[in-house]
């Protein structure tokens, strides 16, 4: 398989490492994944952490949204961390940091949602 | 270096979305371009043969893509081409986030990001004939190396 998505629980946090390649093909494992995790209410906010991602295309933008809009309508909030310049420039392109906040690593990712929780 | 080219014909079939830009990526290292242009060329075709799986062929996997690729100098060609339902309206669907298949997920980027990343970009397309995107991207890397 081209992409792995690793799931962890943190307090109310659910934080989703995608290892791989992200396009079309592989989009439906991290919709399927995450859709499942989002439903079952366990976690409030989710971290994307995407240190691993080795490639992403507009198919990536397009889950990502989709599971955004998600979190968003159970009143979480999603933010995305450790990301590497290529999918920096399709975010920054779609307007994405418009909705989602950036951080440099889990770690600040965790504390910025712990304070507004 | 004299012009050098390839085609490259597939089914219709999601999983051969990273078979092409991995194959094209593979043609144009003989460029020695640096990482971040294999990006932007690995991207480009992957949102255009997406394009032609999704919107051509609607998912139908009989359909064929076809990619022509050749190098002049620095200078890489790509073109994209699909035999599928073609596109209506191209300016509409040139639209940054516009999608024809929301339900989908779709996040309607894909003509600008092949905008964005390569130097030159054209799309044309026929109703019930197909859709050919041709691009072009010099690829500088080596010229800084000899410089």
């Amino acid at each position: 398989m081209s992409l792995q998505a690793e799931l962890e629980h943190y307090r109310n946090v659910l934080i989703v490492r995608l290892r791989g390649e992200l396009d079309h093909h592989t989009a439906d494992i991290v919709r399927n994944k995450m859709e499942a995790e989002i439903m079952r209410g366990d976690s409030h906010h989710i971290i994307l952490s995407l240190k691993d991602l080795q490639f992403m295309d507009s198919s990536g933008l397009g889950v990502i949204l989709g599971r955004y809009k998600q979190v968003r309508s159970k009143g979480g909030k999603m933010v995305v961390c450790d990301v590497n310049p290529s999918v920096y420039r399709l975010f920054e392109m779609s307007g994405l940091f418009k909705i989602m906040s950036i951080y440099d690593n889990e770690r600040m990712a965790i504390s910025s949602l712990e304070v507004v929780s | 270096m004299g012009r050098n080219e390839m085609t490259l014909s597939f089914s219709a079939r999601s999983e051969n979305e990273a078979f092409a830009r991995i194959a094209v990526a593979s043609f144009v290292s003989q460029l020695d371009p640096t990482l971040e242009e294999l990006n932007d060329l690995k991207t480009a075709v992957s949102e255009a043969v997406t394009n032609s799986i999704i919107h051509g062929y609607d998912s139908n996997p009989d359909g064929k893509v076809t990619i022509e690729a050749s190098i002049d100098g620095d200078v890489v060609s790509i073109a994209i081409y699909d035999n599928g339902r073609g596109i209506e309206d191209l300016e509409l669907a040139r639209q940054p986030l516009y999608t024809s298949k929301p339900e989908m997920e779709r996040s309607g980027m894909g003509f600008t990001i092949m905008e964005n990343f390569m130097d030159r970009f054209e799309v044309t397309s026929e109703l019930g004939q197909g859709t050919r995107v041709a691009m072009m991207k010099r690829i500088e890397s080596k010229k800084a190396l000899y410089n």
